[in-house]
C-alpha cells in the first residue's frame, strides 16, 4: 500500500524481493545499497541467522529523485527464503506495491524455484492480492553457472503470464539496476491508475 | 489492488500536535507515529539522533511478528509493548488497528506515566485517523496530480 504524504510531499511505496532460499535476494539489494550515492540510501538491516541465511527480512530505504514535485521514496524488502520461514514471508508481503520473483538458475533448484513461485501466490491470495494484478517482475539469477537451465525452459515454467523478465549475475550487479527499474516504474504506472488518470 | 494511504496537511498538523503534547506531557524523549506497513508518519522530541526510517520498519516488522504470535494463540492482537533498555525504553502501542505508536523514554519519565499519557494520546490519534482513512477513501478515483504523471516523468527517474 503506497503511502502518499501531501504535506511533506512524498511517496513512499514497497516492493518485495521474492523467491526460495539462496536464490539471491539479499545479494541484490547489497548490491543495490553498494552502488547507490550515500544521500540517496538509508541504512540496510538484515536480519539474519549467524550463518548469514535471512531470518525475518532485509530492508533497504532508497529515494529515486522527484515526479512532479513529489519525492519519491522506494522501500526494498526481502523474504526468508526458506520454507519454514513461512509465517515470516506473510507478514513481509502485507502492503506490498511490487514483487520481484528472483529464481535460481540451476537445474537442482528449479523444484525450489516452483514451490517458492507458488508460495507466493497463495501468500498473496491470503493478503488479498492478486499476484497478475500487482506490479511484478521475474529475475533469473546465477546465469553465469555452468548448470544453468536454459532461458526459454525458466521462462516457461516460472513465467507463464510473461511478465518483464531479467537475466542476472547478482554477485557482479548484471540486470540488478533493470529488474529494480522495471519494477518501480510499474508501481509508478499502477500509482497513476490508481488516481484515475 | 493498491490502496492509498493519503496524507494531508490538516491531518498531519493535528498528529504533529498530539505527539507534541504527548511528548512533553510524558517527559518523553521522542514520540513516532509509525504505519502498520513501516513507514514513518509524524515524530516529535528528540529525533535528530534517531534513523527514524529504519525504526520504523523494524518496529512495524517487530508489531507484525506479535500479531502473528497472537493469532497462533488465539488472541485478536496484544495491543501494546514495553521493552526495557539501561538508558532507553520504547512503549510500543497499536492504535486503530492502523498505526503504531511509539514512545522512547529515559529514567525522566517513567512506565506509569507514559501508559496513563498514551491513553489519551491514542484517543484522540484515533479520531484523526478515522478522518484520515475516510479522505483518503473519498479521495481515490478523483484526479489528482498522479494522473497527470507521463512516462517520460518515469524515465526520467531513472536517468543516471
Amino acid at each position: 500500500m503506497s503511502f502518499i504524504n501531501y504535506s511533506s510531499r512524498e511517496i513512499n511505496c514497497k516492493i518485495v524481493y521474492y523467491g526460495p532460499g539462496l536464490c539471491g535476494k539479499t545479494t541484490n539489494l547489497q548490491y543495490i545499497y553498494n552502488k547507490t550515492n550515500p544521500e540517496a540510501k538509508g541504512k540496510m538491516i538484515s536480519l539474519a541467522t549467524e550463518t548469514e541465511r535471512t531470518l525475518f527480512f532485509d530492508f533497504l530505504p532508497l529515494s529515486l529523485g522527484e515526479i512532479r514535485g513529489f519525492k519519491t521514496r522506494f522501500h526494498l524488502y526481502t523474504v526468508p527464503g526458506q520454507v519454514f520461514y513461512d509465517a515470516s514471508r506473510k507478514l513481509i508481503l502485507k502492503g506490498v506495491d511490487g514483487v520481484v520473483y528472483v529464481g535460481d538458475s540451476q537445474m537442482e533448484r528449479m523444484e525450489a524455484n516452483i514451490e517458492s513461485l507458488e508460495n507466493l501466490g497463495t501468500n498473496l491470495d491470503e493478503q488479498g492480492y492478486d499476484l497478475h494484478k500487482l506490479p511484478y517482475v521475474v529475475q533469473y539469477n546465477k546465469r553465469d553457472l555452468p548448470n544453468a537451465i536454459p532461458m526459454a525452459e525458466l521462462e516457461e515454467a516460472l513465467n507463464p503470464t510473461k511478465v518483464p523478465s531479467f537475466e542476472a549475475v547478482a554477485p557482479k550487479g548484471i540486470g540488478v539496476f533493470d529488474t529494480l527499474k522495471a519494477v518501480a516504474k510499474l508501481v509508478l504506472t499502477e500509482l497513476r491508475k490508481g488516481s484515475g488518470g | 489492488m493498491i490502496q492509498q494511504l493519503v496524507m494531508y496537511e490538516e491531518e498531519l498538523q493535528q498528529i504533529n500536535h498530539i505527539c507534541e503534547v504527548l511528548q512533553r506531557d510524558s517527559n518523553a524523549r521522542a514520540v513516532l507515529v509509525i504505519d502498520k506497513n513501516g513507514q514513518a508518519v509524524a515524530q516529535a522530541g528528540e529525533v535528530e539522533s534517531l534513523d527514524v526510517t529504519s525504526l520504523s520498519s523494524l518496529t512495524a516488522g517487530n508489531v507484525a511478528a506479535t500479531g502473528a504470535i497472537a493469532s497462533l494463540l488465539a488472541e485478536k492482537e496484544f495491543a501494546g509493548q514495553f521493552h526495557e533498555g539501561e538508558k532507553t525504553n520504547v512503549h510500543i502501542s497499536i492504535v486503530g488497528a492502523r498505526v503504531i505508536l511509539v514512545v522512547l523514554f529515559d529514567e525522566r519519565s517513567s512506565l506509569g506515566l507514559v501508559r496513563l499519557r498514551v491513553r489519551k494520546a491514542a484517543a484522540e490519534l484515533a479520531v484523526t485517523l478515522e478522518v484520515m482513512v475516510k479522505k483518503s477513501a473519498a479521495g481515490s478515483g478523483a484526479p489528482s496530480v498522479f494522473s497527470e504523471i507521463t512516462d517520460d516523468d518515469i524515465d526520467n527517474l531513472f536517468n543516471d
